[in-house]
C-alpha cells in the first residue's frame, strides 16, 4: 500500500535479499509440511515409522467405517469427524472467551497514560514467562477437587462438595482461554492503541450515543486487530493437546491430542496422524483464505 | 438577557485543568447568520471554548446557551452543533456517503430522505463525482470539503471549526476562505470558526473576538479591530504595527495630545482607557509617507529595506532609538531612500492611535 515509489526501487534487490527468508521459509515450514504430505499416503508400520508404499489407507480409516476386518460395504465413520468437530467447537468458544475478556482488557490498557501502559502489557505478558506444560499442570492443581480453590469455597461454605471442574468441558475451556488470552489481547491492543479517538468524538457530535459509537466507528476500525486476535487464538486452540490432555477426559478428546497419540511410542499410526494433520491444515487454511478475502475486498472498495 | 437573534451565548464561562485555567470568565455573543471568529495565539483558549460549546469539556463555571437554552450537563450527541475537526475526523471504513449520512441516520432520518440530503450536501460542496470514494482516496482539500459535508448535513443551528484550513496549503486555502464564506450565506446559521491566522479572520469574519491567555480581549468587526484596537495586544496580534512610547499630554471627547519622539506635537484617537503619562501609539506601517527630513511629524534615520514583492519594507531608527518599519508599495515609481539617509515620516489622518497596556 505504501510508497509506490520505494517499491520498485528495492525490485531489482528484492530476489537477493529475500533468499535468507526464502531459506527459512522453506526448511521449516516448506519441507515439514512437504513431508506430512507424504507420508500421510504412506503405508503405517507397526512398530511407528512408515513403509514406503503408497496408500489411502490413512484418509480411508478417516472418513470411512468398513467393519472390524475391513471387508464390509464402507460407511462414514463418524469417530473422527466428531473429534475434529468438537475441536472445532472448543477452540471457537475459547476465541469467543478470550475475545470478551481479551478486548476491554486491551482497550483498558491502551487509554491508560502512555508511561503506565507499558506496565500493563509487562503484567499481562508474565505469566507466559513459564513454560505452557507447567502452567497448564498448575491450572489441574488450583481448579482439581482437591486444590485450592474448591478447598477456598468449601472453607468459606459457599458449597458443600467439591465443583468437579477437572475432567469437564469448562476446564479445557478454561485451559486454553488461560492459554491464549495475551494473542487476543496484543494485536487488540495494537489496533486501539493506533486509534485515532476524535473519530469516536465526530461519532458524539454526529448524535451518535456511546454503544452506537461503539458498534459503527470503533468496532469496524480496530477490527484488523481483533481478526488477528481471533486467529493467533483459534489456530493454536484447535491444535492444542495439552489443555485436552490434561484438564479434560476421554470425553474432551480433540484434534491435537489424536494426531499426538498417532506419534507417541510403538502404539502410533504415523500415516494416519500425518493424515489427520493435512485435513486440520486444509481446515485452517481455509479460515485464513476467508479471511484473506474479506481483507482484500475491505482495501479495493 | 438573551435577545431571539443570539445564535449562542457564552456566559462568563471558567474551564480549569487542574491547576492550569484555559479560560477565565469568558462572555461572549454570537448572532444568528454570522460568521463569528475566535482569532488568538497558540494555547489561549480557543479550542477549549469550541470544545465546550460542542459539549466535549465540561465548564468549571458559568454556562453556555443555545437560542436561550442552556447546553449545561448536555451531552455532546445531544447538542444540536456540528464540528468539523481539525484533522477531519472522518470515518476512513466509510464512503464518503456513508460519511455524510452517518448524522443523518443517527439523528432519525428515514433512509430515502437521507440519501437525498446526501446529494444535495455533496453538490454544494462540489463532491458530487466522489460519493463513492473512502477518505483515504481523497486529497486534504476533498477531505476537508467531506467533513464540512458531514458537519452540515444534519442541518445543525451552529457550526464549529476547529482551523479547517490549517491542513491546506497556500493556494487552496485561500480558494476554500472563499468558498466556505459563501457556504456560510447559502445555509444562514451561524459559523464559529476557530483560527490562529489574522488575514484568515479579517478576510472571512462578520465579527471576530481575539483571545489571549483564555480572556477575550476585544470583539468587533474585522474593521474595528484591525483599526481601533482597544490595547496593544490586538494592535500587535493583527497585523503589523510599530509601537512607540509617547508622552500623552492631554486626552478630551476620545482624542488625546501627545509628544512624539522629537517631541513634535501631534493629535491622535485614543482608546477609552488611557489616562495623560506615558502611553503608547500603534502606528500601521502602511499608513506612513515619506517626506523631506523637516516637513514630518517625525524624523528618521534609514537602516535598511526588505523586499516583500508587492511591498518593501523599510526600516528606520527614531531620534530616541526606537526602532520603526514603513511599508512602501513596490510600484515603479516608488523611490527607496539609500541606507543612512535621513528622511521625515508623515502620519497619515487614522494612522496612529493610542492604545492602554
Ligand atoms: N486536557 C488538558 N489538560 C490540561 N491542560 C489543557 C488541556 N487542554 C488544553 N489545555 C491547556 O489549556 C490552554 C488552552 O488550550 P487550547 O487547546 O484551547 O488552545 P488553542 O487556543 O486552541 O491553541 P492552538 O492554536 O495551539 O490550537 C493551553 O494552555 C493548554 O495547555
Ligand atoms: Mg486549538
Amino acid at each position: 500500500m505504501a510508497g509506490g515509489a520505494s517499491s520498485r526501487i528495492y525490485e531489482g534487490a528484492g530476489l537477493k535479499l529475500m533468499l535468507p527468508s526464502w531459506l527459512v521459509i522453506g526448511i521449516f515450514l516448506l519441507a515439514p509440511v512437504a513431508m506430512m504430505a507424504v507420508y500421510s499416503f504412506l503405508t503405517k508400520e507397526f512398530r511407528g515409522g512408515v513403509i514406503w508404499e503408497f496408500s489411502l489407507a490413512a484418509y480411508d480409516q478417516f472418513f470411512f467405517d468398513r467393519g472390524l476386518f475391513g471387508d464390509e460395504a464402507p460407511t462414514i465413520e463418524w469417530t473422527y469427524i466428531g473429534i475434529f468437530w468438537r475441536s472445532i467447537w472448543q477452540a471457537g468458544l475459547a476465541t469467543l472467551a478470550c475475545l470478551l475478556i481479551g478486548f476491554p482488557t486491551a482497550w483498558f490498557i491502551a487509554t491508560r497514560d502512555p508511561k503506565t501502559r507499558s506496565i500493563w502489557l509487562f503484567l499481562v505478558t508474565i505469566p507466559y514467562w513459564v513454560n505452557l506444560l507447567i502452567r497448564t499442570v498448575s491450572m489441574k492443581f488450583l481448579i482439581r477437587d482437591t486444590g485450592p480453590l474448591n478447598e477456598f469455597l468449601l472453607a468459606l461454605g459457599v458449597i458443600d462438595e467439591p465443583l468437579g471442574l477437572i475432567n469437564t468441558n469448562f476446564a479445557v475451556q478454561l485451559g486454553l482461554f488461560y492459554s491464549y488470552l495475551p494473542f487476543m489481547v496484543l494485536p487488540i491492543y495494537a489496533a486501539v492503541e493506533r486509534y485515532d479517538f476524535s473519530l469516536s468524538e465526530a461519532a458524539a457530535d454526529l448524535y451518535s450515543g456511546t454503544w452506537t459509537t461503539l458498534r459503527l466507528v470503533i468496532l469496524p476500525v480496530v477490527k484488523p486487530g481483533i481478526v488477528a486476535g481471533c486467529i493467533l487464538v483459534f489456530v493454536p486452540s484447535l491444535g492444542a493437546f495439552l489443555a485436552p490432555d490434561l484438564l479434560g477426559g476421554a470425553k474432551t478428546f480433540m484434534i491435537g491430542s489424536l494426531i499426538e497419540e498417532q506419534f507417541k511410542g510403538s502404539a502410533g499410526n504415523w500415516p494416519f496422524g500425518a493424515a489427520a494433520s493435512m485435513i486440520l491444515l486444509t481446515i485452517v487454511m481455509c479460515v485464513l483464505l476467508v479471511y484473506a478475502r474479506n481483507q482484500n475486498k475491505g482495501e479495493t472498495r | 438577557m438573551t435577545s431571539p437573534d443570539i445564535a449562542v451565548a457564552v456566559d462568563r464561562v471558567i474551564k480549569r485543568y487542574g491547576s492550569v485555567t484555559a479560560l477565565h470568565g469568558v462572555s461572549l455573543d454570537i448572532r444568528e447568520n454570522e460568521f463569528f471568529t475566535l482569532l488568538g495565539p497558540s494555547g489561549c483558549g480557543k479550542t477549549t471554548l469550541l470544545r465546550a460549546i460542542a459539549g466535549f469539556e465540561d465548564v468549571t463555571e458559568g454556562r453556555i446557551l443555545l437560542k436561550g437554552q442552556d447546553l449545561t450537563g448536555l451531552p455532546p450527541h445531544k447538542r444540536p452543533v456540528n464540528t468539523v475537526f481539525q484533522q477531519y475526523a472522518l470515518f476512513p471504513h466509510m464512503t464518503v456517503t456513508e460519511n455524510v449520512m452517518f448524522g443523518l441516520l443517527r439523528k432519525g432520518w428515514s433512509r430515502p430522505e437521507a440519501e437525498r440530503r446526501v446529494r444535495d450536501v455533496l453538490h454544494l460542496v462540489q463532491l458530487s463525482d466522489f460519493a463513492a470514494r473512502k477518505p483515504g482516496q481523497m486529497s486534504g482539500g476533498q477531505q476537508q470539503r467531506v467533513a464540512l459535508a458531514r458537519a452540515l448535513a444534519p442541518r445543525p443551528e451552529v457550526l464549529l471549526l476547529d482551523e479547517p484550513l490549517s491542513a491546506l496549503d497556500l493556494k487552496l486555502r485561500q480558494a476554500v476562505r472563499m468558498e466556505l464564506k459563501a457556504l456560510q450565506r447559502e445555509t444562514g446559521i451561524a459559523f464559529i470558526f476557530v483560527t490562529h491566522d489574522q488575514e484568515e479572520a479579517l478576510t472571512m469574519s462578520d465579527r471576530i473576538a481575539v483571545m489571549s491567555a483564555g480572556r477575550v480581549q476585544q470583539v468587533g468587526s474585522p474593521r474595528e479591530i484591525y483599526e481601533a484596537p482597544v490595547n496593544r495586544f490586538v494592535a500587535d496580534f493583527i497585523g503589523e504595527t510599530n509601537l512607540l512610547d509617547v508622552a500623552v499630554q492631554s486626552i478630551s471627547a476620545g482624542q488625546a495630545n501627545v509628544l512624539l519622539p522629537g517631541n513634535h506635537p501631534f493629535t491622535c484617537p485614543a482608546a477609552a482607557v488611557v489616562e495623560p503619562g506615558a502611553g503608547h501609539l500603534s502606528v500601521r506601517p502602511e499608513r506612513i509617507s515619506l517626506c523631506p527630513e523637516d516637513q514630518g511629524h517625525l524624523r528618521a534615520t534609514v537602516t535598511g529595506h526588505t523586499y516583500l514583492g508587492t511591498d518593501i519594507q523599510l526600516h528606520v531608527v527614531l531620534v530616541d532609538g526606537e526602532t520603526m518599519s514603513v511599508r512602501l508599495q513596490n510600484a515603479e515609481t516608488t523611490l527607496v531612500p539609500d541606507t543612512g539617509s535621513v528622511i521625515g515620516l508623515k502620519l497619515e489622518t487614522g494612522a496612529a492611535r493610542l492604545l492602554a497596556d
